[in-house]
């Protein structure tokens, strides 16, 4: 018998989760609880109605190992008012984060920086006199190399949601 | 107007629905204290058939719902008022949540509109519960609460049981139910999984049948499950040798010569070096914990195992597993029972025959009362057959090791949060549930003196539990291993107490106090005589070890004997 840690460990990926969850108070702190409980990190966590207003939906992006992987996924499950649990992973799906950064953009940069924001098909939402306020969706690596580019201009503010998946349709659920 | 036929509950209060509900549940017995948040509920228990036992404090209340579970696999039901009351809960929710007790614990909260003001008396309690309870929830409405509480004892009791909070707003009792809610339970999450994968169980079964060198490995799931039947039949079967934890004890008759006894940190070295020898290990119910692997690294080094267990996460979170079966023991056993086939594997068991010959639990009766021996006359004089609550330290482990359980639901003990204190409180409530059992708390000195307060419970309400204190006047396992591990620099383990049979009288029970080993078997006899509660306080050899023992980090075949023959 071999001891999990050394044997299964290492490969550490990005494991996108989704669980649908009783639309009750403290659900979202017992899942929280859980994690901080258990030592498991969170890279984001968002909560959001569905199409039924008994549940919710939580996507929780988690980079991790497989053991570690398995546990968050059981122990998830095992909350009385977690409904279902699915990992993303292996599956063809969509994700999307939503961004909205605020990016100096006096006058002389401003062309610069509105070509940056066509190309990544972003919206300007908000004009001040020396900055742009930029509305971005998509995945998270598509974000992170815009807030890369965009960051030689300096950075003013920025607010994500955190990531929200759906598998993409015709596949087995 | 709605159909009362319907909705049982319908014009009742929130106090006579939490009565009703109860007694749908069969509760025949609570444990608790009032106040304040409860008082609507203890004006209806004035009226109700419901047994009420005031304890001392609230932690006793609920050890004792513990106790009453673990000696019948009911739900222990205990009942607190609000702050306070429900803080004093957390550490008996804790210790059940461990060993997966079925406790359901209803706690007064604030009226519903004061909640999160800090009002007098307010403590988050779902809050504070959450990460020792297998679920809570708090009722701010009647018309939730008689679900909710049918819910609590379904989850409580259900899947791998575990303590569930109620905590409920004051005025939900107060309001009467006017509508017809629907009753019916909400919880679409709650799956438990019950029967175990077929084609996992016939791979486990042909795991079992290659084996030449096959041990099985019982936990508390197994006595959880009242699995006892099936896993004796499949030893009987298959003669495969069985060791079991802390909380496993009973499950198979530690008298059976296919017995190996516990296993672990101070197992029996025939069980440790078994397991360490296997090739196949069949852990049913059990969950590999530390005080039971040791060094997990080095745990059952050369077995294929088997894991059944009937909570997913307990499978591989800590060793990697060949052949996972999920499920209820009892239905996986049974079916096990049918795929494995008896093998002749004499030498394996004469192997185990030599190790169990040659390292026995021993201790050398000389000098001062050796506190092993004492559990050796208590197992003899109940004929092994009394149920045997315990706190925690040596006590605890001389009492695993030396008192020889021949059936389940026999020994009461904290083991996975390894509570001091729960001892006498876990025996009175096992003695409300089996009145006509011997129930015997074997305590340590340390552990008796945090929760003695409870005698008086059992005096004023005639609960006749029998305590027996093995003084050694010391913290005895934190000075063992200050022994072991720090140079004997003793700190803070230096615990002289009051004459115990002073406080017993005190308190209204029967006290006595021996030293001698002369006066042993008479003391012992007259204590399983005495009428009511009583306590003996045996003064033993203040610095007995707990041997065998495996060091810290070691591996289980490393352990050490102690000073054996
Ligand atoms: C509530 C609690 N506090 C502290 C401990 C740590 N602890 C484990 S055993 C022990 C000593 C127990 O002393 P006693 O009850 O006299 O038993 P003995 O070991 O002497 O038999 C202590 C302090 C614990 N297990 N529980
Ligand atoms: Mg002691």
């Amino acid at each position: 018998m071999a001891v999990l840690t050394e044997s299964r460990a290492a490969v550490i990926q990005r494991h996108v989760i989704f669980a649908l969850v009783q639309n009750k108070p403290g659900v979202l702190a017992h899942v929280a609880g859980m994690f901080a409980a258990r030592g498991f990190n969170i890279d984001s966590l968002v909560v959001g109605r569905t199409e039924s207003p008994d549940l919710s939906r939580m996507t929780i992006v988690v980079t991790a190992d497989d053991r570690v992987l398995d546990q968050v996924r059981k122990q998830l499950a095992k909350i009385i008012e977690v409904v279902k649990v699915k990992d993303f992973m292996g599956l063809d799906y969509v994700e999307r984060d939503l961004m909205l950064i605020r990016v100096n953009a006096p006058p002389a940069k401003r062309g610069e920086v509105t070509e940056l924001v066509n190309l990544f098909r972003g919206r300007v939402v908000d004009v001040a006199p020396s900055s742009l306020l930029v509305e971005l969706t998509g995945t998270e690596a598509k974000l992170e190399s815009f807030i890369d580019l965009a960051r030689p201009y300096g950075l003013v503010e920025l607010a994500r949601t955190g990531v929200i998946a759906v598998p993409r349709g015709k596949q087995k659920d | 107007m709605a159909d009362a036929s319907k909705n049982p509950y319908l014009g009742l209060s929130g106090a006579d629905i939490f009565d009703q509900a109860l007694r749908e549940e069969g509760v025949e017995v609570m444990f608790g204290y009032p106040g304040g948040a409860v008082l609507p509920i203890f004006d209806r228990l004035y009226d109700s058939p419901i047994r009420f036992i005031l304890t001392r404090h609230e932690q006793g209340a609920a050890h004792m719902a513990d106790g009453y579970a673990r000696a019948t696999g009911r739900c222990g039901v205990v009942l607190a008022t609000s702050g306070p009351g429900a803080c004093n809960l957390v550490t008996g929710l804790a210790t059940a949540c461990m060993d997966s007790i079925p406790v359901v614990a209803f706690t007064g909260q604030v009226r519903s509109f004061l909640i999160g003001n800090d009002a007098f008396q307010e403590a988050d309690v779902t809050g504070v519960t959450r990460p020792i309870t297998k679920h809570n929830v708090l009722v701010k409405d009647v018309r939730d609460l008689a679900r909710t509480m049918h819910e609590a004892f379904h989850i409580a009791r259900t899947g791998r049981p575990g303590p569930v909070v109620v905590d409920i707003a004051v005025d939900a009792t107060m309001a009467k139910l006017e509508e017809d809610v629907s009753q019916e339970m909400d919880l679409p999450g709650y799956k438990p999984c019950l029967t175990g994968n077929p084609r996992q169980i016939r791979l486990a079964a042909e795991a079992i049948n290659a084996a030449e060198r096959p041990v099985l490995y019982v936990g508390g799931g197994v006595i959880l499950s009242n699995a006892v039947t099936e896993l004796r039949a499949l030893i009987a079967k298959t003669r495969i040798p069985v060791t079991t934890t802390l909380l496993g004890l009973g499950a198979v008759d530690e008298d059976d010569e296919l017995s190996l006894r516990m296993l672990g940190m101070h197992g029996s070295a025939a069980a440790n070096y078994a397991v360490q020898d296997s090739d196949c290990l069949i852990a049913v119910g059990a969950r590999f914990e530390d005080r039971v692997t040791c060094n997990v690294a080095t745990f059952a080094p050369k077995a294929r195992v088997i894991h059944i267990d009937i909570d997913p996460t307990s499978i591989g979170k800590n060793v990697e597993v060949d052949i996972p079966v999920v499920g209820d023991a009892r239905d996986i056993l049974a079916k096990l029972l049918e795929h494995a086939q008896p093998k002749d594997r004499s030498p394996w068991l004469a192997k185990i025959a030599d190790w169990k010959k040659r390292f026995p639990f021993v201790y050398e009766a000389t000098g001062r009362i050796r506190p092993q021996e004492v559990i050796e006359r208590i197992g003899r004089m109940t004929d092994h057959n009394a149920i045997i609550a315990t706190g925690v330290g040596q006590h605890q482990m001389w009492t695993a090791q030396f008192y020889r359980f021949r059936r389940p639901r026999q020994i009461i003990t904290s083991g996975g949060l390894g509570t001091m204190g729960f001892g006498l409180p876990a025996a009175i409530g096992a003695k409300v549930a089996c009145p006509d059992q011997t129930v015997i708390d074997i305590d340590g000195d340390g552990s008796f003196s945090m929760t003695m307060v409870e005698l008086i419970t059992a005096v004023q309400n005639d609960i006749a539990v029998k305590v027996v204190v093995l003084n050694n006047g010391y913290l005895g396992m934190v000075r063992q291993w200050q022994e072991m591990f720090y140079r004997r620099r003793y700190s803070s383990v230096t615990h002289p107490c009051p004459g115990f049979a002073g406080v017993a009288q005190a308190f209204g029970a029967v006290g006595m106090t021996i030293t001698d080993r002369a006066e042993l078997d008479d003391a012992l006899a007259a204590l399983l005589k005495a009428e009511g509660p009583a306590v003996l306080d045996v003064q033993v050899e203040p610095e007995e070890n707990v041997y065998p023992m495996v060091p810290v980090g070691k591996s289980l075949h490393e352990m050490n004997l102690g000073r054996v023959v």
